[in-house]
């Protein structure tokens, strides 16, 4: 049942399965090009309620719920729920966890909140600690813009590498039985910051740790990218995914064939959304709806999945603070026999 | 007991080792770049159309209503205000500025947009907290720096201008 570490990597002996995963995606993400995939579409941001705020949270109780069904459980049989958001004090997730009978850590890396979720609830089942987990994330356009940036109506004009929040909340249970893949390993990132300071170009800033990650995980595992099927960036968007790219190839890493970007893809790379989707919702609906069917497919049968954070708030943008960021990756296989 | 690099330590990147400086290169090759002088172009041709219909409104209202020059700019001006203001309402105002930047941003339509986008944003903590509150949020410096300068030439006006 021991956990081993190696380098800034766990290695699970018992590698926990993604038993059930849900998503419920907002009216802008059901136009892209991966809206069947989806659980759930909303026509309306606030999801019939007065106010952004509540519709989010709605999104994302709904997505908890959805997934407790799919895996034949009840919050009364969750050992541990880890879930969080981009909004002050974690609220969405805190009202989530108010109406849920079972155990609640909020935890916070910004966009890289859901990985941080797997990879905890991973080393917790592993550890003994815990036989069910549910891990959950939520971000929301409407909110996350009236928190870090102007009103949405204002008419000022964003450069064409700025990216836009997805709205989206996606939720995943851990368990030992049931599901198509389970997480074999886990690598926690460092606080990274090499002096981004405009908040328009989060996936630049986020990019170095993205590509400290991958590198350290590899080094980790003496693995290399022959090792995956894919890696799988949170939301680094279209211009970020470029930046990796090319930090990747400063060390003779040829990875584009291989990195995909949950944010980059999600609304097709149309050129209204900018640099493409941000926002922890795009990894959390895009990674359990379209990426774990095909790994069941036998499309991939092992994938690095890296949640990539931008640390930064409304106040540190306006005090000219750089934006630090941070990267969390877990490894991700298809289930031999499942 | 000295603190070492106090507030100044930043991690060191083992696997990439790149220094700002050298980050800052990459970003600025793959960054899309901004076309300033499109840019600047779309900003005269929104910004001068939006002006030539303010004109247009007043010679209407001398015209039409035997309005003095003085108080046809005036209702020239509450009705751009008002048209501003419906085309925010109408989510059509942050796509002009989207194209015009500040074309869109400067004449007396894009501070109407400035006032109704907090209060649609704010409308849901309500009339005091929300939207009283929130109001002036962008267009506040705008008047808090306008009224300095105009007292600044008022003071210099009544020192000097006799």
């Amino acid at each position: 049942m021991a956990v081993k570490c190696k380098g800034q990597t766990f290695i699970f002996e018992n590698p926990p399965h993604i038993v059930a995963h849900a998503a419920i995606v907002g009216p802008e993400e059901s136009k892209g090009p991966y809206s069947d995939y989806f659980d759930l579409h909303l026509d309306d941001a606030k999801y019939g309620e007065d106010s952004w705020e509540k519709g989010e949270e709605r999104m994302a109780a709904n997505a908890v719920n959805l997934s407790l069904d799919k895996a034949s459980v009840t919050a009364a049989d969750v050992d541990l729920m880890l879930g969080g958001d981009l909004l002050n004090q974690l609220i969405t997730a805190d009202f989530v966890a108010r109406d849920l009978d079972a155990p609640f850590l909020g935890i916070y890396s910004a966009c890289a909140t859901l990985v941080e979720g797997l990879s905890l609830g991973a080393a917790l089942m592993d550890g003994g600690f815990a036989d069910c987990v549910v891990a959950f994330a939520s971000s929301h356009y409407q909110t996350a813009e009236r928190q870090y940036r102007t009103p949405l109506e204002y008419g000022v004009q964003y450069p064409p590498y700025k990216q836009f929040t997805v709205t989206a909340a996606g939720s995943y249970v851990l368990g030992w039985v049931g599901g198509d893949v389970w997480i074999t390993h886990a690598t926690f990132g460092k606080v990274i910051d090499l002096g981004v300071t405009d908040p328009n170009d989060l996936g630049s800033a986020m990019a170095p740790a993205a590509a400290e990650i991958i590198l350290q995980n590899f080094k980790d595992l003496n693995r290399g990218l022959a090792d995956y099927d894919l890696i799988l960036t949170g939301d680094l968007g279209i211009t970020g995914k470029k930046v990796l790219t090319s930090l990747l190839e400063e060390k003779n890493i040829m990875a584009d064939d291989k990195l995909m970007d949950c944010g980059g893809e999600i609304f097709g790379g149309q050129k209204q959304y900018g640099s493409g989707g941000s926002g922890v919702g795009a990894s959390a609906s895009f990674f359990g709806s379209v990426i774990i069917p095909r790994i069941k497919a036998g499309e991939f049968s092992r994938i690095l999945f890296v949640g990539t954070g931008a640390l930064l708030s409304a106040l540190t943008v306006k005090q000219k603070e750089s934006i630090p960021a941070i990267a969390h990756a877990i490894v991700v296989e298809k289930i031999p026999g499942g | 007991m000295t603190i070492q690099n106090e507030l100044k330590g930043r991690i060191l990147l083992k696997n990439i080792n790149k220094t700002t400086d050298e980050f800052k290169k990459i970003v600025q090759k793959e960054q899309p770049s901004v076309n300033k002088t499109a840019n600047f172009f779309k900003a005269f041709l929104v910004g001068g159309t939006i002006c030539l219909l303010g004109q247009v409104f007043q010679e209407l209202f001398m015209t039409f209503f035997e309005y003095s020059q003085q108080d046809a700019g005036t209702m020239a001006s509450i009705t751009m205000i008002f048209l501003g203001g419906l085309l925010t309402g109408l989510d059509v105002y942050d796509e002009i500025g989207q194209f015009a930047g500040a074309g869109s941003l400067v004449p007396v339509t894009g501070f109407a947009n400035s006032m109704v986008a907090p209060a649609l944003e704010y409308k849901q903590e309500g009339f005091i907290i929300g939207i009283g509150a929130n109001l002036f949020s962008i267009a506040g410096p705008v008047l808090a720096y306008g009224m300095v300068s105009a007292f600044l030439i008022g003071l210099l006006q009544t020192l000097f201008g006799g």
